[in-house]
């Protein structure tokens, strides 16, 4: 019973490929998984949207939409119809094909982030077996869609916002992809599905995820926070919301091309929050033991939505860090955990299982975060900001 | 076929990156070309090769060339037209030589080789071979990144001292 609801999906796709000539028969079904990704991302993306403006209007103490449907949550639905039928304004003076090629662009880089995430048991649209390098190659041309969404806008602030985005893009990809290669080395492959394998199986209730171990935890929140700079988010969206009153490098869109933007943006952040949890969270496992019964993708979605509260919860209550603290951020302190967190994955592989490595780790992955932060901020001391022409 | 497609798209790129009269219009193409290369390279089978193309050429080389304009260039001037009337003749004898050359590589020895069986290159015996028969280049690669990241910060370092 457990099985036929895990593989529900996966044994409808099937039967209904089943009903094409045998040739079509592949075509047909990566269709048929493309089509179900676009729709249930889409859907995500549309409760994303509702979700983030309750949640942030409930931490500001404030309702969020309300007026939409029950308790406000019909109001992508409005969203959508006003994005669509809002006047598409181009400048004048704007680069015509590359303005419109960037959204564009963009979406399609987004979508295809999901073709090596396993959303649940034999659930993933493409088993490569260099997944996981193919997930960074193709978040890597979204960075150029945000220089060409802001050099095509012909506006200063837009090419400013957009050199900033890139800036702090490539600067967090760093301690990004390194975070993934201490999983990479610990599970001995790039494919997705092997990582996802690897992290099966309970020891009594507890389940093998890589985040229950130090360089794991260490791991996981190095990636959470370079992800969040790679999806432009608080308390990383500098080039975004710059001034608040010039939305950096989407300052010159407007109606579906602005929308448009928007899913780009909210897509890549709910892949690379699959990415995390394929890597680190286990993917489709389900937390303890005697919960295994629950659908696989019921698990990958549920882990989804705890990840987005989480993004939705640090916007809502963090603020934003400066560019100059941001790139400080990245190189002086990222990178050098991220280095040292491969050692540890190292020495935790070679050390003989035991309370040993526990300690040997921990101590590997706390001593130099805590010397790490004393020694950046030694040089910090809070005084009086004195403002050179007001006085 | 799909070798047709991505080899007009790779050539197509290429030929627009360099007769675009704007300049960052060329890198954009360029970068198409890019991509169609590593279309080349995954329809061949080679995964690794293929999304490391993506990773570094589109991702980092092409962002390193828009950057290098921008910071150093007007961006919005336009070049002249680079075609010209001389180019009808030129044209003709490249398109001359090209085809003797094609018909002497064809008819050559190179042409009636044996093609050996397709070398396994799973990810597997890509990190064996770096890590084992090619640690020691890997290394001197890795020095050498080393040394032009320190190279780079010390003159923008310099740079701003000498300013001061």
């Amino acid at each position: 019973m457990g099985e036929t609801a895990d593989q529900f999906f996966v044994t409808l796709q099937h039967w209904l490929v089943g009903h094409a000539p045998a040739s079509l028969q592949p075509i047909l079904s990566s269709l048929l998984s493309v089509v179900a990704i676009l729709g249930v991302f889409a859907l995500l993306f549309a409760i994303t949207t509702v979700l983030e403006r309750k949640g942030l209007g409930r931490i500001q103490n404030r309702y969020g939409p309300n007026r939409v449907g029950p308790f406000g949550f019909l109001q992508p639905i409005a969203d959508g119809i006003k994005s669509l039928t809002k006047e598409d304004i181009v400048p004048h003076a704007a680069d015509k094909v590359v303005h419109f090629l960037a959204p564009v662009v963009l979406v399609l880089a987004a979508f295809s982030l999901y073709a090596v995430l396993p959303l649940g048991r034999n659930m993933v649209l493409a088993n490569l077996d260099a997944g996981v390098l193919f997930f960074f190659a193709v978040s890597s041309v979204m960075e150029l869609t945000i220089f060409m969404a802001g050099w095509s806008s012909r506006n200063k602030y837009s090419l400013l916002g957009a050199m900033r985005a890139i800036a702090q893009m490539i600067s967090y990809e760093v301690p990004l992809i390194l975070a993934s290669v201490t999983v990479i080395m610990a599970a001995g492959s790039l494919s997705t599905v092997a990582i996802v394998e690897k992290q099966a199986g309970y020891t009594g209730i507890l389940p093998h995820w890589f985040v229950f171990t130090p360089w794991g935890f260490a791991g996981f929140v190095l990636f959470m926070i370079a992800a969040t700079a790679e999806s432009n988010r608080s308390p990383f969206d500098l080039p975004e919301g710059e001034s608040e009153i010039i939305a950096g490098y989407y300052t010159e869109y407007s109606g579906f091309k602005f929308a448009l933007f928007f899913l780009g943006e909210y897509l890549g952040m709910f892949a690379i929050s699959g990415l995390g949890i394929t890597l680190f969270l286990g993917g489709w496992a389900a937390p303890f033991s005697f919960l295994a019964w629950v659908p696989s993708y019921l698990w990958f979605f549920a882990k989804l939505l705890g990840m987005i509260v989480v993004f939705i919860w640090v916007r809502g209550t963090l603020p934003r860090l400066r560019m100059d603290q941001l790139m400080n951020f990245a190189w002086k302190f990222m990178l050098p955990m991220a280095l040292l967190n491969l050692v540890t994955v190292a020495v935790w592989h070679f050390l003989p299982q035991g309370v040993l490595r526990w300690i040997v780790c921990g101590l590997m992955v706390v001593v130099p975060y805590v010397l790490l932060g004393r020694g950046l901020t030694r040089g910090w001391k809070l005084e009086k900001r004195v403002y050179r022409f007001a006085e | 076929m799909l070798f047709t497609i991505f080899a007009i798209l790779t050539v197509a790129g290429a030929a627009a990156a360099m007769s675009l009269r704007n300049l960052v219009h060329s890198v954009l193409a360029l970068t198409v070309a890019f991509a169609g290369l590593a279309a080349v390279y995954l329809h061949l089978g080679a995964q690794f090769i293929g999304l490391a193309q993506i990773l570094v050429y589109v991702g980092a080389v092409a962002i390193l060339i828009v950057f290098a304009i921008l910071l150093t260039r007007d961006a919005g001037a336009t070049s002249q037209s680079i075609l010209s009337s001389s180019w009808i003749g030129n044209g003709t004898v490249v398109l001359v030589i090209f085809g003797i050359l094609a018909w002497a590589i064809h008819h050559s020895a190179t042409s009636q080789r044996v093609v050996l069986p397709q070398p396994e290159a799973s990810m597997q015996q890509i990190g064996n071979a770096l890590m084992l028969r090619f640690a020691l280049p890997l290394e001197i690669i890795g020095v050498l990144l080393t040394v032009a990241l320190i190279g780079a910060v010390t003159i923008a370092m310099r740079e701003k001292k000498e300013t001061r």
